[in-house]
């Protein structure tokens, strides 16, 4: 038993590295898109307290509305604008719909309410495009399909170039929305009202005019993270799933930070790889999949309760 | 005039501390129970019982449950689902290692289990707080849902990897399985939903109740007057786990009939914390208000779409109207116009849809669930905004009225 679990699965990965490393490559851009989720979650709760449980849906959306559109007869790089269209008017319609009636309620409403635009969403995309599972337009839009394969350590590593691409978008998206954080005047205006609501009312910044871009970033990211993960999985709700992957991230990496969202994203997306094929899968049945993020962050939190790179709590009477 | 409290003295602490200290809430108490007891078990449909009455009471059950951990202790829990599911396999077990046991019993103990589940994931509350406790609570909920598909014990290893209720008797006829009845069921969990009711009503308003209200309010602040958080913590997630194990256990034995791993899935989890939220938090009354309006509410959107139980849409369309009417003067007497307005729009979308199926119009099932789930969401949405501390709070209101009717103040 103890062998089982201490020294034979590191003497697997020893004996093998060339699986190893496929395992890593894998956990590697599984952990991309959930960091990728992470963080539109991350902007919406920085610039507004709100806990946006629909970033998840908000994928699916994305991915369903190019998809359909393009069903429609509609070229792919005009679907992809359209579908930034829809995003865009989706923000503003949260924003004056759901957003402003509710500023200044509980979090728990204002996280209820997201619920709320969750099923909404589902039910309207379903409703508009329907219920069942389309394959994404991955040729269309010019993304490479192939593989390469490698051979280190005399073994096979297969390297997917849809997954190297993601790889490489995601990285550029991120980097893009640092700079737009840190050298612009909205970017940093985003800031602001991450700090203190307050003060950055009192110096002009606009409350709805922020909140509106910060949902239309995180439409943005949605609509990115959907064309890699309804490539290599098919668009339709069940990818819900992932949304929930999105949790633990933000609850490892603390839910105001962006690199938390990333660092949190690849550990996790890593680790729960490498649990599963050396832990999971002889031991425990298969499918731990579904809990050891969760279970992982838990431990985390015992010890660090506001993640590894959230803000302090500073809690006074 | 109809509500006058003014006049009705206590004159002495046992009044002051009776449980409906105001005549007028005792009669609507009685005549709620009196139809729940009496009415409903004679006149209703075995359609009735299985979509509407038995449910509800499970709902509200399980939703009273969360209540109790999310409204009065302020720890917020989305495993629910998983917690009902502890329940109802911890119940299966019970009823198939001993065949004798008397199922009551048994479904009453199978919370006992849930509540010490619910104990050992609510130790992490006494370090993480807020949403972070929400995430680490749905740990809770995928790991318990994983365990019931993988543990074959849990299901005695049988090929379908479902709970399968067996026929128990009582009294000489059967109480659950294919062949209960639907009475017979329903008296059960009614008289169990009671039970659990009066119990919750009376241990929020001593003196657990307010050390949860007081860690709810301000943990800090709490822990400073000398209240024990770890004691409170723990015995709000013990109790509360409690009552929806027992709600699990009667959501299968008394409703389901058979249950999968993933019926404990997290939309369970969310369903009832839509009831827990939209009833209002913190109060016990609003769980059944919001089980009424969750439960209800696709049932009778189903009805409308005139797919299930009617084909004749002037029913669904006097139903439907009778709805939003009752809706709006909920909210006119509340609020304000703004509920005037939905409602007039709900009306004459049913018209619209009404005609539209008298000129032989149908739209397939598939789409009407689609379209039901986004009403739902809507609704969540709409109801937050006209009243975010849930209907509790709107009969509140509506009583206030009431007392000072026909004065303006």
């Amino acid at each position: 038993m103890l062998n089982d679990i201490f020294i034979a699965p590191f003497s697997d990965m020893i004996s093998a590295p060339d699986f190893l490393m496929q395992v890593l490559w894998e956990g590697l851009v599984s952990g991309i898109l959930y960091a990728l989720i992470a963080l539109g979650f991350v902007l919406i709760f920085r610039s507004s307290r709100i806990f946006n449980f629909a970033q998840g849906i908000m994928v699916v959306f994305a991915a369903l509305t190019l998809v359909g559109l393009f069903a429609m007869g509609i070229p792919a790089w005009i679907s992809v604008g359209l579908t930034l269209g829809v995003m865009f008017v989706l923000a503003v319609a949260i924003e004056r719909v759901v957003l402003r009636p509710l500023v200044g309620q509980p979090d728990i409403i204002l996280f209820m309410a997201t619920i709320g635009i969750t099923l909404f969403l589902i039910g309207f995309g379903e409703t508009i495009f329907g219920g069942e599972n389309k394959v994404m337009i991955t040729e269309e839009l010019g993304i490479p399909t192939g593989d390469t394969v490698l051979e280190p350590f005399g073994g096979l590593l297969i390297l997917q170039h849809l997954d190297i691409t993601v790889v490489v978008v995601a990285t550029l998206l991120v980097l893009a929305l640092l700079a737009f954080l840190n050298y612009t005047q909205m970017g940093r205006a985003i800031r602001a009202l991450g700090d203190d609501h307050q003060a950055a009312l009192s110096v002009g910044i606009s409350l709805q005019t922020i909140w509106v871009l910060v949902w239309f970033i995180a439409g943005i990211i949605a609509l990115v993270t959907g064309i890699a993960w309804g490539a290599r999985a098919g668009v339709s709700f069940a990818l819900e799933v992932i949304a929930y992957k999105a949790l633990p991230v933000l609850m490892l990496g603390g839910l105001e930070s962006i690199t938390g969202a990333i660092v949190g994203g690849l550990m996790i997306g890593i680790l729960e790889k490498l649990f599963e094929i050396y832990w999971g899968q002889p031991l425990l049945g298969g499918n731990t999949e579904t809990w050891f993020a969760f279970v992982l962050a838990l431990i985390v939190l015992l010890f660090r309760p506001q993640g590894l790179f959230g803000e302090r709590i500073i809690e006074r009477v | 005039m109809l509500y006058r409290t003014a006049g009705q003295f206590k004159t002495s602490y046992n009044a002051d501390q009776a449980l409906f200290p105001v005549k007028q809430d005792a009669f609507l108490l009685g005549i709620i129970l009196i139809l729940a007891w009496v009415v409903f078990p004679l006149t209703a449909s075995e359609f009735t019982f299985q979509t509407l009455l038995i449910p509800i009471l499970i709902y509200a059950l399980a939703a009273m449950g969360l209540n109790i951990l999310t409204g009065f202790a302020g720890q917020l829990s989305l495993g629910t689902g998983a917690f009902m599911g502890v329940g109802a396999y911890a119940c299966y077990k019970m009823v198939t290692l001993f065949p004798w046991m008397n199922p009551i019993v048994a479904i009453l103990l199978s919370g006992v289990f849930s509540a010490g589940i619910g104990v050992a994931f609510g130790i992490p509350s006494l370090r993480i707080k807020g949403f972070y406790l929400a995430i680490a609570t749905l740990a809770a909920q995928f790991f318990l849902v994983w365990l019931f598909e993988k543990w074959a014990w849990l299901y005695n290893y049988n090929a379908s990897g479902a709970i399968q209720v067996p026929n128990l008797e009582m009294f000489g006829m059967f109480i659950t399985g294919p062949q209960a009845a639907s009475v017979t069921e329903y008296y059960i969990v009614l008289f169990v939903v009671s039970l659990l009711t009066l119990l919750c009503i009376n241990l929020t308003r001593g003196n657990l109740g307010r050390t949860w209200k007081a860690t709810r309010d301000m943990d800090i602040a709490a822990e400073l007057i000398g209240i024990n958080l770890m004691k409170s913590k723990l015995t709000a997630f013990a109790v509360s786990s409690y009552v929806v194990g027992v709600s699990g256990a009667l959501y299968v034995f008394m409703w389901k009939g058979a249950a999968e791993p993933n019926v404990f899935d997290i939309p369970l989890s969310f369903q009832v914390l839509f009831i827990a939220i939209i009833g209002g938090l913190g109060s016990i009354m609003g769980n059944y208000l919001g089980a009424i309006l969750i439960v209800g509410l696709p049932v009778v959107l189903n009805v409308i779409a005139g797919t299930q139980v009617f084909e004749m849409s002037g029913i669904s369309a006097i139903l439907a109207i009778a709805l939003a009417a009752a809706v709006g003067f909920l909210f006119w007497v509340a609020r304000n116009g703004w509920g005037i307005g939905a409602v007039i729009g709900f009306v004459v979308l049913t018209l619209i849809y009404g005609y539209a199926q008298t000129q032989g119009f149908r739209i397939d099932s598939a789409l009407i669930e689609h379209i039901n789930v986004m009403i739902i969401g809507a609704l969540i949405i709409f109801f937050l905004i006209i009243e975010p501390h849930g209907l509790n709070q709107l009969w509140r209101l509506i009583r206030e009225k009431l007392i000072i009717w026909p004065f303006p103040h």
